[in-house]
This record gives C-alpha cells, sequence and structure tokens, in this order.
C-alpha cells in the first residue's frame, strides 16, 4: 500500500451549488462535488434523481433542451463551463460523451470515427487522419474487429461494438474527460463487460464520470461514487466506503436494495 | 314530345285542341304514375317495418349482423376503388394498343417529330398524301418528353432547394411558435387550385420573364418553359418541405444529441448528420414531387405553349405530355382517329413513368424507416 499523500489525487473538476430547473420544476438542488483526475466517478441513485441532468451539466447539453436553467458555478481547471461566455461548442471538442444508447451515425465506420477529427480540423492530412481513427479504435478495443471493414456501414455492428465506436468517436476528439451516461444498459452482459474493461484501461488516460443504474457496475468500475436521490447530492466518497461502509440510511437503503 | 311535356305542366299554351287532348292523356297517365310509385313506396316502408318488427326480439344478435354489414360495406368500397383504378389503366391500355397498331413503338418512343393535328389518317385525302411520307414521323414523342422534362427539372430547380431549406428551418431552428405559423401558411399553398397558378404564370411570371429578357438583351419566349416550370416549382414547394419536415424530425434526437456532444455547432449536426440520415426519406420526397411535377397539366396548358420543340433552352416554348393529351382529346376530334388514340398512348407512358417514381419514393421511404425501427 501507497502513502496517503500519494492516494490523493488531483482535482480535476470542481461544481459548487449546481442548480438546475426545467421550466418550475428543479431537478438539481446545491450539488458540489470534487472530481479527482485521471479516475472513474460514479453517479448512482434511482430514477429521476438527476444524476444524468448532472452529467449532462459538464458539457452543457442541457443547452439543448429549451426550458432547462442551469445556475452555480463548474470550474474544470480554469475553464468556467457554465459562463455564458465559455463556448459549449469548444467545450464538448474537450469533453467526450457517450450515451444510453449506441448513436452511430449513418456513415462507414472511418467516418464516423473521423467525424470529430474532421469538424475541429485537427488532422493535417489523410495519413494523420487514418492514424487518430485507427488510435482511437485501438484505445477503444475495437480495432482487431474492425481493421479489415472500416468502409462498412457503423449501423451493421452489434450493440456492443456500436457503444464502443461511439466511445472512439469521443475519444477521436481528444478531450481530458469522458462523460458516460448509462453506456451499457443498452447492452448483454458479456457487451457490458467488455466495456467496463475498457472504461479501467481509460482511465489511465480520461477522468471519467458514469452514471449507472447497475450498483455491481459502479462497484466494479469506480473509484469515487456520488449517491443522489431526489435532486440532491446525498453522499459521495471513496466507492468502496460507499458500498461498505455508507454514512446516510438513505444510501444504505438503496445499495441494499430496500428502495429504488 | 318535349312540347306536351311543357304544356301538360302548364308552362305553355296548347296551340290546338290535338294538342291539349293528348296533353290531359299526359297528365292523366302522369298522376297515375305518381300514384303508383307512392303506393309501392309505401308497400316497401310497410313490409319493411313489418319485417323489422318481426325480427327484433330477444334472441336476435343484432350486433353480430350489424358487424358482417360494416365489414361487408368497407370491404366493397375498397373494392370499388381498386376496381375503377383497374378499369381506367384497362381502357388505357387497350386504347394504346390500338395506336400501336397504326404506329410503330419504335417510331412512338424514339421519333423526334411531333405534330398529330397536321397527320391524317393515311391516304385521306390529296393534301395529307404530301404529308403521308412523314405521317408516322409525326408521332415521335421525344420532343414531348423532352419538354416535359424540361419543364419538371425547373421546377424541381425552384422547389427542392427552397422547399428543403424551409423544412430545415422549420424542423431544427423554429420555435414551436414560429413552426405552428410557417408550417400551416405552407400547407395552404398547397391548397391553392393549379387553375391559379396557371393564370399567375401566363399573366405575370411569363411576361416578367420575356420583359426581363428584353432588358438584358435575351430573347424570351413568351410562353417560355422557364415561366412554367417556375410556378410549377412554387405549387411544389409545400409538397416538399411538408414531406422533408417530417422526414427530418423523424431522425432520431440521439445522433443529433451525439453530434452535439462531439462538440458540431448547429449547422454541422444538420449538415454532416442529420441531413445524410434523413437522406432516404427525402429523396423518396423529391421522387413524388417529380412524378406530381410530370403529371401536372393546368399551369402547363396555360403557360408552356403548344409548339413540339425540341429544346432544352429554358427560354424558349416546349410543350408537354399533359398539353398534348389536353389539345388532343378537347375540341371536335374522331374519337377512332390515330392522333386521338395518340393521347392515350400518351397518357399510358406518363402513367407507366409517375408510378415507376412512386414505387421508387415509397421503396426508398421505406428504407429510411427500417434504419431506424
Amino acid at each position: 500500500m501507497d502513502t496517503v499523500v500519494d492516494m490523493a489525487k488531483a482535482i480535476k473538476i470542481q461544481a459548487k451549488d449546481v442548480n438546475v430547473f426545467y421550466g418550475e420544476k428543479q431537478a438539481l438542488n446545491n450539488v458540489s462535488i470534487d472530481i479527482e483526475d485521471r479516475s472513474v466517478t460514479a453517479f448512482i441513485g434511482p430514477s429521476g434523481c438527476g444524476k444524468s441532468t448532472f452529467l449532462r451539466c459538464f458539457n452543457r447539453m442541457n443547452d439543448v433542451i429549451p426550458s432547462c436553467r442551469v445556475e452555480g458555478s463548474i470550474m474544470m481547471g480554469d475553464v468556467d463551463v457554465n459562463n455564458p461566455q465559455t463556448d459549449p461548442v469548444l467545450l464538448r471538442a474537450r469533453i467526450g460523451m457517450v450515451f444510453q444508447k449506441p448513436n452511430p451515425f449513418p456513415k462507414t465506420i472511418f467516418e464516423n470515427v473521423a467525424y470529430g477529427p474532421r469538424i475541429h480540423g485537427l488532422a493535417q492530412s489523410k495519413a494523420e487522419l487514418d492514424d487518430m481513427v485507427e488510435d482511437s479504435l485501438k484505445k477503444a478495443g475495437l480495432w482487431g474487429e474492425v481493421a479489415d471493414r472500416l468502409a462498412d456501414q457503423a449501423t451493421g455492428l452489434s450493440g456492443g461494438q456500436q457503444q464502443r465506436l461511439c466511445i472512439a468517436r469521443a475519444i477521436a476528439v481528444g478531450p481530458d474527460v469522458l462523460l458516460m451516461d448509462e453506456p451499457c444498459s443498452a447492452l448483454d452482459p458479456i457487451a457490458t463487460s467488455v466495456i467496463e474493461e475498457l472504461i479501467s484501461e481509460l482511465q489511465q488516460r480520461f477522468t471519467i464520470l458514469i452514471v449507472t443504474h447497475s450498483m455491481q457496475q459502479a462497484a466494479r468500475v469506480s473509484q469515487k461514487t456520488a449517491y443522489f436521490h431526489l435532486g440532491t447530492l446525498v453522499e459521495y466518497g471513496d466507492t468502496k466506503d460507499v458500498f461498505t461502509l455508507p454514512k446516510n440510511e438513505q444510501t444504505e437503503a438503496y445499495i441494499s436494495g430496500k428502495i429504488g | 314530345m318535349a312540347q306536351l311535356v311543357n304544356i301538360a305542366a302548364g308552362y305553355i299554351k296548347a296551340p290546338d285542341a290535338v294538342m291539349a287532348a293528348q296533353a290531359e292523356l299526359l297528365r292523366a297517365a302522369q298522376a297515375s304514375a305518381d300514384r303508383a310509385r307512392s303506393l309501392t313506396l309505401a308497400a316497401v316502408m310497410c313490409v319493411g317495418f313489418f319485417y323489422a318488427f318481426w325480427r327484433v326480439s330477444p334472441e336476435l344478435r343484432a350486433r353480430v349482423l350489424c358487424e358482417a354489414f360494416l365489414r361487408r360495406l368497407f370491404f366493397l368500397s375498397a373494392v370499388v376503388a381498386i376496381l375503377t383504378t383497374i378499369g381506367i389503366v384497362a381502357s388505357l391500355l387497350f386504347e394504346a394498343v390500338r395506336f400501336f397498331r397504326e404506329i410503330s413503338l419504335f417510331d412512338f418512343f424514339f421519333g423526334t417529330h411531333w405534330s398529330p393535328m397536321t397527320a391524317l389518317r393515311p391516304g385521306d385525302t390529296a393534301a395529307a398524301d404530301e404529308f403521308v411520307a412523314g405521317s408516322s414521323g409525326s408521332f415521335g414523342m421525344v420532343p414531348v418528353m423532352a419538354g416535359t422534362l424540361l419543364v419538371a427539372v425547373i421546377a424541381m430547380a425552384v422547389a427542392v432547394p427552397i422547399g428543403l431549406f424551409s423544412a430545415i428551418y422549420t424542423s431544427e431552428f423554429a420555435s414551436r411558435r414560429v413552426r405552428n405559423i410557417v408550417k400551416p401558411t405552407l400547407e395552404v399553398l398547397a391548397g391553392v387550385p393549379t387553375v391559379v397558378y396557371g393564370f399567375f404564370a401566363a399573366l405575370t411570371a411569363a411576361p416578367f420573364f420575356r420583359d426581363l429578357g428584353l432588358v438584358v438583351g435575351l430573347d424570351v419566349s413568351s410562353q417560355s418553359a422557364l415561366a412554367a416550370g417556375g410556378v410549377m416549382g412554387i405549387m411544389i414547394i409545400p409538397f416538399i418541405s411538408s414531406l422533408s419536415d417530417d422526414v427530418i424530425t423523424a431522425v432520431p434526437q440521439s445522433l443529433r444529441d451525439g453530434a452535439y456532444g462531439l462538440g458540431s455547432t448547429r449547422g454541422e449536426t444538420i449538415i454532416r448528420v442529420v441531413l445524410p440520415a434523413a437522406f432516404p426519406g427525402l429523396v423518396g420526397a423529391f421522387l413524388l414531387a417529380i412524378s406530381r411535377a410530370i403529371g401536372e397539366t393546368m399551369i402547363v396548358v396555360m403557360a408552356a405553349g403548344v409548339a413540339a420543340n425540341m429544346t432544352i433552352n429554358p427560354l424558349e416554348s416546349v410543350t408537354t405530355v399533359t398539353v398534348q393529351i389536353v389539345m388532343l382529346l378537347t375540341g371536335d376530334n374522331e374519337f377512332d382517329s390515330v392522333k386521338t388514340l395518340s393521347a392515350f398512348a400518351l397518357g399510358m407512358t406518363l402513367f407507366v413513368i409517375t408510378l415507376l417514381l412512386n414505387v421508387a419514393a415509397l421503396t426508398a421511404s421505406r428504407r429510411l424507416g427500417q434504419r431506424y425501427e
């Protein structure tokens, strides 16, 4: 075991007093959280507790919903995420996102991964773009399966492959942070375990925030766990502590299966 | 007889005693016929009433009978619709076959000269004899078809960009309030009778293009393909925008989220993700629009002209398949002449083309549906 000082990692994202409203209804209530760099943080809680809404605050995806209003500050390094001056388009280039349902574009496998680098002008030449696509697919653990059919339609892949393709697509833009919104909820157990292994590998390079309904998944992949209930952050701590010695009785009731 | 009826009804005075007596007889006959009709009606009503009265009983399962009756009624309606369609197609086919007995298929489909009005039946008169040599050649549909395509292409060149862009606006950018105003307004355009578009084309658009041509030194015919096609394009805009809007709205939100999540701007999302995803459906919408443009009659009758010019110059006057059919079948014509029959051949060709376009359109949009469950 290393010393305690080594265990404490740098803070990547600092959220303070985040409130989210959908029209009149308040979905999140004064949530403050510090996210560690290069670690996996899991958001758990019953449906409608605001965990997905919170996840979407980090890359301003809530902007897409007309009635949604976000208050509070989210600092990622020196970037003030929630500042109206911050360009959400540039922000989202630094923060990749993976969705509940695999959503590959109706293009070829290659074009799906090349999409991000193309729109952001990251590659100077065709060869560089090829390298980026290969590198991203390798990091997403998909290269071996699709190397010889990059020109095939992405919609022809299996669900698990599609989801890893979406991860590769997100990685290709070169983000520091990956947001995953229940990435395995539409997948079978085998595809799920592949993605979970992948998440553990990606943790070396990225700060990962994952929303999940599966407590086993949270326990398997994350170092930190945040439990949400009715729009408030009830408990946040090391995953092993939250699951073995929850401080809050709501948390305990949820992880022991009494509610939710 | 007609006079007698009038006298009997008392509209006019009988000119003489014979007529008056005859009118009296007619009146009596009519009166007895009226009585008989009333009696028959009353008898039928009585029989019906007693039959119903006799049948009404606790054991009668009227609901089942009603359901069976309704089912047959609906089935019959469907059959009537299909049978009439088949009948129309059959008569078209039958007459077209008669035409092709006179004129060879090759001459019709590949002939480059169209002038049915001057082509009399072979060997009719001495005057016609001079023309007999060219008689078969004057039923070449290529120039007519070329005119049809030219007008349709101009119409699509107007309607596709405007229709598609307005659909993108209403589906992707407009707030719900704006959308609720813009969409119905565009659909009102679809309700304007084509004859109104027709005289707009003939009296406003065509002179406008001619004057414009004079200003820039171009010789524009007063019945130009440009005017007819342009106005037809305006007619098709609501058609395209409405269908395209439905198609674009049907693209799953998850694809847009994915694009935004990668840092796409709105424009990039629409051009690189939404439109490619909607492409098969859009193609379907455009094909349906083309088939409407090709079949459209009123605008071209009023604005495109009748001369079968073989040209791709939009400033000249062209004619279309529909215009020729109108020309051939209106007015005094012997019904068995080749020229009348040629209208059926043209109609048949038009029908086959639009049918193929519609089938292609349906297949295209079905492919879109399959891709997203």
